[in-house]
């Protein structure tokens, strides 16, 4: 009989919890939907980004991987290797002997290009006077890409006059160029991942710590505080409505890209979404550790931008590329929550690779997320001060 | 007594439109120099508004308005230079010290460098601030702050000081002391518009004006308005006033 | 059985509340107690400590020394239940600006788990003159219906205690009549309510007061009590011109406090005998002061926290 009664209790405390998160999310909205300046940055900024990031910024690439399909294995073809190998663009991850091989090595993402030298290269050289050599690049980031086909090329004109010196022979290379993934070399391509991953980051993260920090500064937390609701549900409510809002945001970057600037989806749209929650979460989880830390909106604000926004610019991959910059700075990059999802994102919808390609991001991410999820708890206060 | 008054604030007319809604409504008033000129009204009656265009710090929708000789249109930095401000809320800077807030208010007010080292020096001994003279001000009791800031806010011996709420939460020992130098500033000739919740306050004014619904609803000395209401105190006067208020807050 | 009388709701004890590194005391040993059903008031100016004593009691900070119990449980032990039993509006307008009057009320009833019909009565009479405006948002509420809303929130949920942080605090003094008008009739439904004021006036409207200053509680008693307990014989004493006057009675060799009170000085004597008023009077005159009216009057709350501020 008592555990009865209790377990109604219970039940109708659980009710109750509920009936007070819904209750709680639905008033979220209204703060969101009733303020135009939010709705701003949630709906307007991703639209403006998209369209300015559509103009690509170039970078100067070192030290990219690539890898060596030779099948001639002749004196000629050593001779232009090594002048590749030599050039500070350039370092040959590894020979490898079979197309498969090569095709593994970009699905890995461990390389930007691949050189596939024929059969009787040499031959073809000096008895025909021409022979081909084909160029196989990841153009999933056209601007390295284009730079890199522009490097080979220098090279391969600059090995052809060395032999033709002291000769009047006309020999000639001609190189195939093949792009992978994105042969139209478009820059959308390339920028479409960059900016969901930063709106994610600037709504996630920003907007979350600051509509949770706004309940402390107008004194609403006080009052809720002396309530029966679980402060720590304070947190959870306010996260949820931005966890729906950014799936919204999502969808429509998507939409945006498909539609007006041609991009195509070549992954699972699934798996597109499912790495896409995950990375909100970590940004709410994010948000939410800033404004377990911080009694203004103003604090709030500056640390988003400044821890947040800025690494996400710099360390994600998608304006500078990761591979040019010094080791320390690599490392760091490692920390950043947006470039494995930006490394996720490119891989599922430019090159169109699934789950099995990208687990090690995931877990990461998985990882980063749990772990400031643990330490907003710990740090919660269920008191003021 | 004063044959010729000397005029310090002269309106007329004045009023102040935010789209529709009027906060300021026709206000005709005069002050003396040297005058205790209470400004009460309840919140949202169009107190604050109306100050801040005597200040110079908001321009009038029509009416005219001089203060201390300078049009409210066309002189407002010369205003600017000719009155003192003090409020509740913004007073002195909380991380510098005593001596730093009077020299740097010193300065923004246009005295030279002996003058500043001269009156500060009168200031802190006035207020018995010696000791206290290089501790930041905001280690300060909020009484002290109060008082200090007045007395910087009238450093440069302004023609006018506008006072807005100065002695909100204060203790009654301190508020006290506070209208003591109010009335020794009066007495020196400077002009005292001030704003009060305090009723009792309301008495230690020469002149009181009662905003209501952005126009004047009483004007004159306490007890000619408790006569005229057949009240026995102004907070009888002020509540007769107010409760036929059609608008409250903004 | 419980260690404390069944009467008493409130009882704190020796409750001390120190801030920062430099260890600043905002509340220095407080004990008092609040009676079931009565109005307790805690009077005294900014910087005294209320809020201090007003967060600690509604368990939103921890007692850095002593105790205190709310409605039978420990305000840091069983903070749950004191959380979900009590009403409190803290001194800032804290409720959603961008949330209709609807909106606020039916959120806290919900995270209360309640509803506005469930508890309508105990609200009605204040909900009814904001009723007309309850689709307009609350930002832009005039300050007196922000109040009104304000203690709606507060006893949504029916609290059998009331904490109220400065209620009156830059309120006009319309609106704050109308609010203790309120509270009066919050006490005839049985609530006990505790409430901070830095208006002396207020003080009368309470059944009991504390007296705060610089966290220190001066004086516990019925208003009337502390009124009476006042040591000196007053008088309030008029003239032309109020700053001369108090210039000249401070000068007086025989005063021991004079004091502004409105349109009156409040005037203690070091001792006072019949001809006191008549030697006062030739005192004023011969430093020239006109139509002075001199008589002896009541001491106020106000002059008491004078005096206990002076001593």
């Amino acid at each position: 009989m008592k555990f009865f009664t209790n377990w109604h209790a219970v039940h109708k405390e659980k009710m109750h919890n509920m009936k007070r998160l819904i209750s709680f999310v639905k008033k979220e909205f209204h703060h969101v939907l009733r303020d135009p300046k939010t709705l701003m940055i949630l709906f307007g900024l991703p639209i403006v980004q998209i369209m300015i990031f559509g103009f690509a910024l170039t970078n100067e690439v070192k030290n990219s991987k690539i890898v060596v399909l030779d099948q001639s294995k002749d004196a000629s073809a050593l001779q232009l290797l090594n002048k590749i190998e030599a050039s500070r663009y350039f370092e040959i991850e590894k020979s490898v002997t079979s197309r498969d091989e090569m095709e593994e090595a970009f699905k890995e993402g461990k390389i930007k290009m691949a050189i596939v030298i024929p059969d009787q290269f040499q031959h073809d050289l000096l008895h025909d006077n021409k022979a081909t050599i084909q160029i196989i690049s990841d153009a999933t980031d056209p601007n390295t890409a284009n730079m890199l086909n522009t490097y080979v090329n220098s090279i391969i004109n600059d090995f052809q006059s060395s032999l033709m010196q002291g000769t009047n022979i006309p020999y000639r290379i001609i190189p195939e160029i093949k792009m992978l993934y994105n042969p139209q070399l478009k820059g959308v391509h390339n920028f479409v991942p960059g900016v969901m991953a930063l709106v994610l980051m600037l709504v996630c993260v920003m907007m979350t710590a600051i509509a949770i920090v706004r309940e402390k500064e107008t004194g609403t937390m006080e009052i809720l505080l002396v309530s029966p609701f679980q402060p720590l549900m304070v947190i959870v409510a306010k996260t949820i409505p931005y966890l729906i809002l950014s799936l919204v945001n999502v969808t429509m970057i998507l939409a945006l890209s498909v539609l007006v600037l041609d991009l195509p989806i070549n992954g699972s749209l699934g798996l597109l979404f499912a790495v896409s929650t995950l990375f909100i979460i970590t940004c709410l989880s994010l948000g939410m550790f800033i404004s377990v830390k911080t009694q203004t909106q103003q604090a709030a604000m500056l640390i988003s931008l400044v821890g947040m926004l800025l690494p996400t610019l710099l360390f994600s991959g998608f304006m500078f590329p990761i591979e040019n910059m010094p080791l320390p700075l690599q490392i760091v990059s490692n920390i950043v929550p947006a470039k494995w999802y930006y490394i996720m994102i490119k891989s599922i919808m430019i090159k169109g690779l699934g789950f099995m390609y990208i687990w090690k991001p995931i877990l990461i991410l998985s990882g980063i997320t749990l772990f400031f999820i643990v330490v907003s708890i710990k740090n919660f206060k269920i008191r003021l001060a | 007594m004063i044959n010729m008054k000397e005029l310090v604030i002269e309106t007329r007319n004045l009023s102040k439109r935010f789209g529709d809604f009027i906060a300021v409504d026709n206000i005709s008033f005069e002050v003396n120099k040297g005058e205790i000129f209470g400004f009460l009204g309840a919140n949202g009656a169009g107190k604050t508004t109306a100050m801040r265009m005597l200040c110079g710090l908001s321009i009038p929708s029509s009416g005219d308005a001089m203060i201390a000789g300078f049009d409210v249109y066309k002189e407002t930095e010369s205003i600017k230079k000719n009155i003192g401000y003090m409020s509740q809320k913004f007073s002195l800077y909380e991380n510098l010290t005593v001596e730093e807030n009077i020299q740097f208010f010193g300065g923004i007010y246009g005295l030279s460098n002996s003058d500043i080292k001269e009156k500060g020096r009168a200031l802190i001994q006035k207020l018995g601030l010696e000791s206290e003279s290089r501790k930041l001000v905001g280690s300060l009791p909020l009484g002290w702050k109060q008082k200090l800031s007045f007395s910087v806010a009238v450093i440069h011996e302004p023609k006018i000081v506008f006072l807005d709420e100065p002695t909100g939460g204060v203790d009654p020992l301190t508020r006290r002391q506070f209208w003591d130098l109010i009335y020794e500033a009066a007495d020196r000739g400077v002009t005292i518009f001030v704003t009060t919740h305090y009723m009792d306050e309301a008495e230690y004014c020469n002149r009181i004006c009662i905003m209501v619904d952005g126009k004047i609803g009483a004007m004159g000395a306490p007890d000619f308005l408790k006569k005229k209401f057949r009240a026995s105190s102004m907070d009888e006067v002020f509540y007769e006033l107010a409760r036929g208020a059609q608008r409250k807050d903004a | 059985m419980l260690n404390i009388t069944p009467n008493i709701i409130v009882k704190a004890s020796q409750l001390r509340k120190v801030y920062g590194k430099e260890k600043t005391v905002a509340v220095d040993d407080v004990s008092f107690e609040v009676n079931r059903g009565e109005v307790f008031g805690l009077i005294g100016p900014d910087g005294a400590g209320k809020t201090s004593i007003f967060r600690m009691l509604t368990t939103l900070l921890l007692p850095d020394g002593g105790s205190a119990m709310v409605d039978g449980n420990d305000i840091v032990i069983d903070y749950k239940k004191i959380r979900s039993n009590v009403g409190y509006m803290p001194g800032k307008f804290s409720l959603y600006q961008d949330l209709s009057i609807e909106e606020n009320i039916n959120f806290f009833a919900t995270v209360f788990g309640t509803t506005l019909e469930e508890n309508y009565e105990i609200i009605k009479e204040i909900y009814v003159q904001i009723e007309p405006f309850k689709k307009r948002r609350a930002g832009k509420l005039s300050g007196g219906m922000k109040q009104k809303l304000a203690l709606c929130c507060a006893l949504i949920h029916k609290p059998k205690i009331l904490f109220l942080d400065e209620p009156t605090t830059g309120v006009d003094p319309v609106s704050r009549k109308e609010f203790w008008d309120m509270l009066k009739r919050l006490k005839d439904q049985d609530i006990t309510i505790v409430v901070s004021t830095p208006y002396m006036d207020e003080a009368n409207l309470c059944d009991r007061i504390a007296l705060i200053q610089k966290g220190k509680i001066l004086s516990i008693d019925t208003p009337n009590a502390i009124v009476a307990a006042y040591p000196d014989a007053l008088m309030e004493i008029k003239a032309d011109n109020l700053y001369y006057l108090l210039r000249d009675l401070n000068a007086y060799e025989y005063t021991l406090s004079c004091f502004t009170f409105g349109e009156f000085l409040h005037l203690a004597l070091k001792q006072n005998n019949v001809n006191s008023k008549l030697e006062l009077n030739t005192y004023l005159t011969s430093k020239g002061h006109q139509n002075i009216i001199i008589n002896p009057v009541t001491p106020t709350v106000e002059d008491c926290f004078i005096k206990l501020l002076h001593d």
